[in-house]
Protein backbone atom coordinates (compact mmCIF):
# COMPACT_ATOMS: atom_id res chain seq x y z
CA UNK A 1 0.00 0.00 0.00
CA UNK A 2 2.50 2.44 0.78
CA UNK A 3 6.67 2.32 0.68
CA UNK A 4 9.58 3.84 2.32
CA UNK A 5 10.03 6.47 -0.25
CA UNK A 6 8.53 9.24 1.33
CA UNK A 7 6.71 10.21 4.51
CA UNK A 8 3.03 8.09 4.95
CA UNK A 9 1.13 11.50 5.47
CA UNK A 10 2.90 12.66 2.25
CA UNK A 11 1.55 9.47 0.50
CA UNK A 12 -1.70 9.78 2.05
CA UNK A 13 -1.80 13.42 0.89
CA UNK A 14 -1.10 12.26 -2.68
CA UNK A 15 -3.73 9.95 -3.02
CA UNK A 16 -6.65 11.83 -2.20
CA UNK A 17 -4.90 14.53 -4.62
CA UNK A 18 -4.93 11.61 -7.29
CA UNK A 19 -8.35 10.69 -6.45
CA UNK A 20 -9.56 14.35 -7.06
CA UNK A 21 -7.76 14.24 -10.18
CA UNK A 22 -9.31 11.26 -11.43
CA UNK A 23 -12.28 12.42 -10.19
CA UNK A 24 -13.45 9.73 -7.82
CA UNK A 25 -13.74 12.21 -5.40
CA UNK A 26 -15.95 15.37 -6.67
CA UNK A 27 -15.90 18.74 -5.46
CA UNK A 28 -18.11 19.02 -1.95
CA UNK A 29 -17.69 15.08 -1.39
CA UNK A 30 -17.03 14.19 2.10
CA UNK A 31 -13.95 12.35 2.15
CA UNK A 32 -13.50 9.57 5.03
CA UNK A 33 -12.58 10.64 8.19
CA UNK A 34 -8.21 10.74 9.75
CA UNK A 35 -9.90 7.65 12.02
CA UNK A 36 -11.38 5.80 9.19
CA UNK A 37 -8.27 5.84 7.01
CA UNK A 38 -6.26 5.15 9.80
CA UNK A 39 -8.23 1.88 10.27
CA UNK A 40 -8.05 1.05 6.65
CA UNK A 41 -4.79 1.59 6.28
CA UNK A 42 -3.47 0.63 9.24
CA UNK A 43 -1.68 3.48 10.08
CA UNK A 44 -2.01 5.45 13.31
CA UNK A 45 -4.68 8.49 13.17
CA UNK A 46 -2.27 11.10 13.85
CA UNK A 47 -0.56 10.20 10.11
CA UNK A 48 -3.62 10.27 8.55
CA UNK A 49 -4.37 13.62 10.14
CA UNK A 50 -1.10 15.29 9.38
CA UNK A 51 -1.97 14.16 5.53
CA UNK A 52 -4.96 15.63 5.89
CA UNK A 53 -3.78 18.99 7.36
CA UNK A 54 -1.52 18.95 4.33
CA UNK A 55 -4.36 19.26 2.34
CA UNK A 56 -6.41 21.92 3.92
CA UNK A 57 -3.32 24.38 4.03
CA UNK A 58 -3.13 23.85 0.19
CA UNK A 59 -6.81 24.17 -0.28
CA UNK A 60 -7.60 20.74 -1.56
CA UNK A 61 -9.82 20.37 1.58
CA UNK A 62 -12.08 21.84 3.66
CA UNK A 63 -13.53 21.50 7.41
CA UNK A 64 -16.82 21.58 8.07
CA UNK A 65 -16.51 21.62 11.69
CA UNK A 66 -18.51 18.86 13.31
CA UNK A 67 -19.02 17.14 10.12
CA UNK A 68 -16.12 16.43 8.08
CA UNK A 69 -13.96 16.98 5.18
CA UNK A 70 -15.03 17.78 2.19
CA UNK A 71 -13.19 18.08 -1.16
CA UNK A 72 -12.77 22.19 -2.05
CA UNK A 73 -14.44 23.02 -5.48
CA UNK A 74 -11.65 24.40 -6.83
CA UNK A 75 -9.45 21.44 -6.03
CA UNK A 76 -9.43 19.72 -9.65
CA UNK A 77 -8.60 22.98 -11.02
CA UNK A 78 -5.58 23.92 -8.69
CA UNK A 79 -4.52 20.47 -8.70
CA UNK A 80 -4.45 20.30 -12.62
CA UNK A 81 -2.98 23.65 -12.98
CA UNK A 82 0.13 22.34 -10.23
CA UNK A 83 0.45 19.00 -12.09
CA UNK A 84 0.92 20.81 -15.69
CA UNK A 85 3.96 23.27 -13.51
CA UNK A 86 6.11 19.99 -12.94
CA UNK A 87 4.74 18.15 -16.04
CA UNK A 88 8.18 18.94 -17.33
CA UNK A 89 10.52 19.05 -14.23
CA UNK A 90 8.64 15.61 -13.40
CA UNK A 91 8.26 13.73 -16.56
CA UNK A 92 10.25 15.53 -19.08
CA UNK A 93 13.86 16.17 -17.73
CA UNK A 94 14.34 12.59 -16.41
CA UNK A 95 12.95 11.52 -19.95
CA UNK A 96 15.57 13.70 -21.53
CA UNK A 97 18.47 12.59 -18.71
CA UNK A 98 17.60 9.13 -20.14
CA UNK A 99 18.22 10.01 -24.08
CA UNK A 100 20.85 11.29 -23.11
CA UNK A 101 22.30 8.23 -21.02
CA UNK A 102 21.95 6.10 -24.01
CA UNK A 103 22.56 8.58 -26.68
CA UNK A 104 19.21 9.03 -28.22
CA UNK A 105 19.03 12.56 -29.91
CA UNK A 106 16.61 14.76 -28.74
CA UNK A 107 15.10 15.17 -32.44
CA UNK A 108 14.53 11.70 -32.38
CA UNK A 109 12.45 12.67 -29.70
CA UNK A 110 10.59 15.05 -31.24
CA UNK A 111 10.05 13.35 -34.14
CA UNK A 112 8.56 10.42 -32.19
CA UNK A 113 6.20 12.81 -30.12
CA UNK A 114 5.36 14.31 -33.14
CA UNK A 115 4.38 11.75 -35.32
CA UNK A 116 2.16 10.01 -32.00
CA UNK A 117 0.80 13.65 -32.20
CA UNK A 118 -0.44 13.67 -35.70
CA UNK A 119 -1.39 9.85 -35.62
CA UNK B 1 -8.01 10.03 29.81
CA UNK B 2 -4.20 9.72 29.21
CA UNK B 3 -1.35 9.44 30.86
CA UNK B 4 1.84 11.22 30.53
CA UNK B 5 5.16 9.37 31.33
CA UNK B 6 8.52 11.21 32.20
CA UNK B 7 11.78 9.23 33.22
CA UNK B 8 14.19 10.99 34.18
CA UNK B 9 18.13 9.60 34.80
CA UNK B 10 16.45 6.29 35.62
CA UNK B 11 18.72 3.11 36.82
CA UNK B 12 18.01 -0.26 37.53
CA UNK B 13 20.23 -3.02 38.77
CA UNK B 14 20.29 -6.96 38.86
CA UNK B 15 23.08 -7.76 41.26
CA UNK B 16 25.99 -6.13 39.52
CA UNK B 17 24.14 -6.17 35.93
CA UNK B 18 22.98 -2.83 35.56
CA UNK B 19 19.79 -3.24 33.54
CA UNK B 20 18.83 0.84 32.62
CA UNK B 21 21.46 3.01 32.60
CA UNK B 22 20.70 6.84 33.24
CA UNK B 23 17.86 6.45 31.48
CA UNK B 24 15.70 9.91 30.21
CA UNK B 25 12.67 10.21 28.19
CA UNK B 26 8.96 11.98 27.91
CA UNK B 27 6.14 10.39 26.62
CA UNK B 28 3.17 12.53 26.76
CA UNK B 29 -0.15 11.74 26.86
CA UNK B 30 -2.27 10.10 24.51
CA UNK B 31 0.17 8.41 21.59
CA UNK B 32 0.62 5.21 20.65
CA UNK B 33 4.57 4.47 21.28
CA UNK B 34 6.83 1.51 20.33
CA UNK B 35 9.53 0.97 22.58
CA UNK B 36 12.51 -0.69 20.28
CA UNK B 37 15.46 -2.48 21.44
CA UNK B 38 17.40 -6.00 21.05
CA UNK B 39 16.86 -8.86 23.47
CA UNK B 40 18.12 -7.70 26.79
CA UNK B 41 18.08 -4.15 26.36
CA UNK B 42 16.08 -3.51 28.98
CA UNK B 43 12.99 -2.93 27.59
CA UNK B 44 10.88 -5.04 29.96
CA UNK B 45 12.20 -3.77 32.59
CA UNK B 46 11.76 -0.04 31.89
CA UNK B 47 7.86 -0.96 31.20
CA UNK B 48 8.16 -3.01 34.42
CA UNK B 49 9.05 0.35 36.29
CA UNK B 50 6.54 2.25 34.57
CA UNK B 51 4.07 -0.23 35.68
CA UNK B 52 5.28 0.16 39.25
CA UNK B 53 6.08 -3.33 39.22
CA UNK B 54 9.64 -2.52 40.51
CA UNK B 55 11.39 0.62 42.16
CA UNK B 56 13.91 2.39 39.85
CA UNK B 57 17.77 2.11 41.92
CA UNK B 58 18.57 5.44 40.96
CA UNK B 59 16.77 8.37 39.38
CA UNK B 60 12.80 8.67 38.55
CA UNK B 61 9.77 7.91 37.09
CA UNK B 62 6.69 9.90 37.45
CA UNK B 63 3.28 8.90 35.23
CA UNK B 64 0.75 11.97 35.37
CA UNK B 65 3.02 13.71 37.89
CA UNK B 66 3.30 11.40 40.14
CA UNK B 67 5.70 8.12 41.32
CA UNK B 68 3.83 5.23 40.38
CA UNK B 69 5.74 3.28 43.27
CA UNK B 70 3.05 1.71 45.65
CA UNK B 71 0.27 4.43 44.40
CA UNK B 72 -2.85 2.78 44.29
CA UNK B 73 -4.30 5.74 42.58
CA UNK B 74 -1.96 5.70 39.84
CA UNK B 75 -1.50 2.07 39.73
CA UNK B 76 -4.87 1.42 39.09
CA UNK B 77 -4.93 3.62 35.65
CA UNK B 78 -2.14 1.57 34.56
CA UNK B 79 -1.87 -2.20 32.94
CA UNK B 80 1.23 -3.56 32.03
CA UNK B 81 0.69 -6.58 29.98
CA UNK B 82 3.64 -8.87 30.13
CA UNK B 83 4.82 -11.92 27.56
CA UNK B 84 2.65 -15.10 28.61
CA UNK B 85 0.51 -12.68 30.40
CA UNK B 86 1.18 -13.52 34.06
CA UNK B 87 -2.42 -15.97 33.83
CA UNK B 88 -2.99 -18.10 36.45
CA UNK B 89 -2.30 -21.58 34.39
CA UNK B 90 -5.26 -23.97 35.90
CA UNK B 91 -7.53 -21.04 35.75
CA UNK B 92 -10.61 -20.97 32.44
CA UNK B 93 -10.52 -17.94 30.23
CA UNK B 94 -14.07 -17.13 31.51
CA UNK B 95 -12.48 -16.56 34.59
CA UNK B 96 -9.47 -14.97 34.07
CA UNK B 97 -11.24 -12.27 32.12
CA UNK B 98 -14.14 -12.08 34.60
CA UNK B 99 -11.54 -11.89 37.28
CA UNK B 100 -9.99 -8.64 35.40
CA UNK B 101 -13.72 -7.41 35.26
CA UNK B 102 -14.01 -7.13 38.94
CA UNK B 103 -10.70 -5.77 40.11
CA UNK B 104 -10.11 -3.50 37.13
CA UNK B 105 -11.76 -0.21 37.34
CA UNK B 106 -12.83 0.85 33.85
CA UNK B 107 -13.01 -2.75 32.12
CA UNK B 108 -14.78 -3.27 29.57
CA UNK B 109 -16.45 -6.92 30.01
CA UNK B 110 -18.99 -6.69 26.93
CA UNK B 111 -15.78 -5.70 24.76
CA UNK B 112 -13.69 -8.33 26.19
CA UNK B 113 -16.26 -11.23 25.22
CA UNK B 114 -16.38 -9.76 21.80
CA UNK B 115 -12.60 -9.92 21.63
CA UNK B 116 -12.78 -13.23 22.86
CA UNK B 117 -14.99 -14.20 19.58
CA UNK B 118 -12.54 -12.13 17.24
CA UNK B 119 -9.70 -14.30 18.24
CA UNK B 120 -11.42 -17.23 18.90
CA UNK B 121 -9.99 -18.14 22.09
CA UNK B 122 -12.30 -20.82 23.52
CA UNK B 123 -14.18 -19.61 27.11
CA UNK B 124 -14.37 -22.80 29.18
CA UNK B 125 -10.79 -23.88 27.81
CA UNK B 126 -8.02 -23.59 30.83
CA UNK B 127 -5.09 -21.39 30.22
CA UNK B 128 -2.53 -24.05 30.20
CA UNK B 129 -4.69 -25.43 27.26
CA UNK B 130 -4.20 -22.37 25.13
CA UNK B 131 -1.74 -22.60 23.08
CA UNK B 132 0.67 -19.87 22.89
CA UNK B 133 -0.68 -17.74 20.39
CA UNK B 134 -4.02 -17.99 21.67
CA UNK B 135 -2.19 -16.93 25.24
CA UNK B 136 -0.82 -13.78 23.73
CA UNK B 137 -4.10 -13.28 22.47
CA UNK B 138 -6.00 -13.57 25.51
CA UNK B 139 -3.29 -11.17 26.85
CA UNK B 140 -3.99 -8.43 24.45
CA UNK B 141 -7.43 -8.49 25.18
CA UNK B 142 -6.78 -7.98 28.88
CA UNK B 143 -5.05 -4.75 27.75
CA UNK B 144 -7.30 -3.64 25.17
CA UNK B 145 -10.31 -4.44 27.55
CA UNK B 146 -8.85 -2.43 30.38
CA UNK B 147 -9.13 0.86 28.70
CA UNK B 148 -6.04 1.85 31.46
CA UNK B 149 -5.42 5.38 30.68
CA UNK B 150 -1.49 3.95 30.42
CA UNK B 151 -1.54 0.72 28.92
CA UNK B 152 1.48 -1.35 28.55
CA UNK B 153 1.61 -4.41 26.22
CA UNK B 154 5.12 -5.86 26.38
CA UNK B 155 5.29 -8.11 23.65
CA UNK B 156 2.43 -8.88 24.00
CA UNK B 157 1.74 -10.71 20.53
CA UNK B 158 4.71 -12.56 21.04
CA UNK B 159 3.94 -16.28 19.44
CA UNK B 160 0.64 -15.09 17.73
CA UNK B 161 0.02 -15.92 13.89
CA UNK B 162 0.29 -13.28 11.19
CA UNK B 163 -3.56 -13.12 10.85
CA UNK B 164 -4.10 -12.77 14.84
CA UNK B 165 -1.17 -9.73 14.93
CA UNK B 166 -2.98 -8.32 11.87
CA UNK B 167 -6.45 -8.67 13.87
CA UNK B 168 -4.99 -7.27 17.00
CA UNK B 169 -3.44 -4.29 15.23
CA UNK B 170 -7.35 -3.32 13.74
CA UNK B 171 -8.58 -4.10 17.35
CA UNK B 172 -6.03 -1.51 18.65
CA UNK B 173 -6.59 1.02 16.08
CA UNK B 174 -10.50 0.70 16.35
CA UNK B 175 -10.53 1.14 20.00
CA UNK B 176 -7.90 3.53 20.02
CA UNK B 177 -9.72 5.74 18.18
CA UNK B 178 -12.67 5.96 20.35
CA UNK B 179 -10.83 5.10 23.92
CA UNK B 180 -7.56 7.66 22.75
CA UNK B 181 -5.35 6.70 25.25
CA UNK B 182 -1.36 6.25 26.10
CA UNK B 183 -0.45 3.20 24.60
CA UNK B 184 3.12 1.24 24.93
CA UNK B 185 3.69 -1.43 22.60
CA UNK B 186 7.61 -3.31 23.12
CA UNK B 187 8.17 -5.02 20.01
CA UNK B 188 10.74 -6.47 17.86
CA UNK B 189 8.84 -7.04 14.69
CA UNK B 190 9.06 -3.12 13.58
CA UNK B 191 8.44 -3.22 10.53
CA UNK B 192 4.99 -4.50 11.06
CA UNK B 193 4.37 -1.66 13.48
CA UNK B 194 5.71 1.26 12.62
CA UNK B 195 3.11 2.64 10.91
CA UNK B 196 1.20 1.93 14.32
CA UNK B 197 3.24 3.94 15.91
CA UNK B 198 3.31 8.23 16.49
CA UNK B 199 6.66 7.75 18.15
CA UNK B 200 9.44 5.60 18.79
CA UNK B 201 11.98 5.16 21.80
CA UNK B 202 14.90 2.82 21.02
CA UNK B 203 17.16 1.77 23.66
CA UNK B 204 20.04 0.02 23.67
CA UNK B 205 22.18 -1.68 26.24
CA UNK B 206 20.05 0.04 29.22
CA UNK B 207 20.46 3.69 27.46
CA UNK B 208 18.64 6.09 25.45
CA UNK B 209 19.62 5.88 21.41
CA UNK B 210 16.83 8.35 20.34
CA UNK B 211 12.97 9.05 21.09
CA UNK B 212 10.92 10.87 18.60
CA UNK B 213 8.41 10.76 15.57
CA UNK B 214 8.37 7.68 14.64
CA UNK B 215 8.37 9.54 10.68
CA UNK B 216 10.94 12.49 11.93
CA UNK B 217 13.43 9.46 12.97
CA UNK B 218 12.89 7.68 10.21
CA UNK B 219 13.87 10.77 7.78
CA UNK B 220 17.43 10.82 9.54
CA UNK B 221 18.27 7.40 7.92
CA UNK B 222 19.32 7.85 3.98
CA UNK B 223 21.16 5.62 2.02
CA UNK B 224 23.89 7.27 -0.47
CA UNK B 225 24.50 5.51 -3.60
CA UNK B 226 27.17 6.45 -6.31
CA UNK B 227 30.89 6.02 -7.44
CA UNK B 228 33.40 5.00 -4.74
CA UNK B 229 35.15 8.11 -4.54
CA UNK B 230 31.91 10.57 -4.62
CA UNK B 231 30.26 8.54 -2.04
CA UNK B 232 33.54 9.04 0.69
CA UNK B 233 33.58 12.81 0.11
CA UNK B 234 30.05 13.20 0.17
CA UNK B 235 29.28 11.35 3.53
CA UNK B 236 32.86 12.87 5.01
CA UNK B 237 31.37 14.15 9.09
CA UNK B 238 28.43 12.60 8.53
CA UNK B 239 27.30 9.62 10.79
CA UNK B 240 27.63 6.36 8.58
CA UNK B 241 25.94 3.63 10.37
CA UNK B 242 26.77 0.94 7.57
CA UNK B 243 28.12 0.94 3.65
CA UNK B 244 28.54 -1.73 1.16
CA UNK B 245 30.55 -2.04 -1.74
CA UNK B 246 29.49 -3.57 -5.24
CA UNK B 247 32.31 -3.25 -7.58
CA UNK B 248 32.83 0.96 -8.06
CA UNK B 249 29.32 1.14 -6.72
CA UNK B 250 29.10 1.91 -3.42
CA UNK B 251 26.37 2.47 -0.93
CA UNK B 252 26.44 4.29 2.79
CA UNK B 253 23.71 4.57 5.01
CA UNK B 254 24.36 8.03 7.01
CA UNK B 255 22.05 8.96 10.28
CA UNK B 256 21.19 12.73 9.68
CA UNK B 257 19.39 14.48 9.23
CA UNK B 258 20.53 16.10 5.59
CA UNK B 259 19.40 19.55 4.83
CA UNK B 260 18.55 20.65 2.08
CA UNK B 261 22.04 22.49 0.77
CA UNK B 262 23.37 18.37 1.37
CA UNK B 263 20.70 17.29 -1.06
CA UNK B 264 21.37 20.00 -3.75
CA UNK B 265 25.47 18.73 -3.24
CA UNK B 266 24.27 14.96 -3.66
CA UNK B 267 22.75 15.95 -6.90
CA UNK B 268 26.05 17.35 -8.24
CA UNK B 269 27.79 14.63 -7.25
CA UNK B 270 25.12 12.50 -8.86
CA UNK B 271 24.66 10.17 -6.09
CA UNK B 272 21.19 8.45 -5.65
CA UNK B 273 19.53 9.14 -1.97
CA UNK B 274 17.05 6.90 -1.21
CA UNK B 275 14.95 5.74 2.34
CA UNK B 276 15.81 3.49 4.88
CA UNK B 277 13.05 1.39 6.18
CA UNK B 278 12.53 1.86 10.30
CA UNK B 279 14.04 -1.58 11.10
CA UNK B 280 16.93 -1.32 8.63
CA UNK B 281 17.75 2.15 10.49
CA UNK B 282 16.70 0.18 14.09
CA UNK B 283 19.45 -2.55 12.84
CA UNK B 284 21.97 -0.53 12.37
CA UNK B 285 21.99 1.67 15.24
CA UNK B 286 21.63 -0.77 17.41
CA UNK B 287 24.64 -3.26 16.18
CA UNK B 288 27.32 -4.59 18.11
CA UNK B 289 29.75 -2.39 16.10
CA UNK B 290 27.85 0.92 16.68
CA UNK B 291 27.77 1.09 19.86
Amino acid sequence: MFDDRSPIYQQIADKIKDDVLRGVLSPDDQVMSTNQYAAYYRINPATAAKGFQRLMEEGVLYKKRGIGMFVAPDAPERLRTERRERFFADVVDPMIADAQAVGVPLADIVRHIEKGGSR
Amino acid sequence: MSLGVEVADLSVRYGDVTALDGLSFTLAPGKIYGLLGRNGSGKSTLLSVLAAFRRPAAGRVLVDGQDPFENPSVMSRICLIREGGDLYSSARVRDVVGFAACVREGFDKAYADRLLDVFQIPRRRRVQALSRGQRSALGSVLGLASRAPLTILDEAYLGMDAPSRYTFYDALLEDYAEHPRTIILSTHLIEEVARLLEEVVIIDRGRLVLAGDTEDVRARGVTVTGRAAEVDAFTAGLTVLNSQTLGATKSATVFGPLDDERRDRARTYELDLGPVALQDLFVHLTRESVR
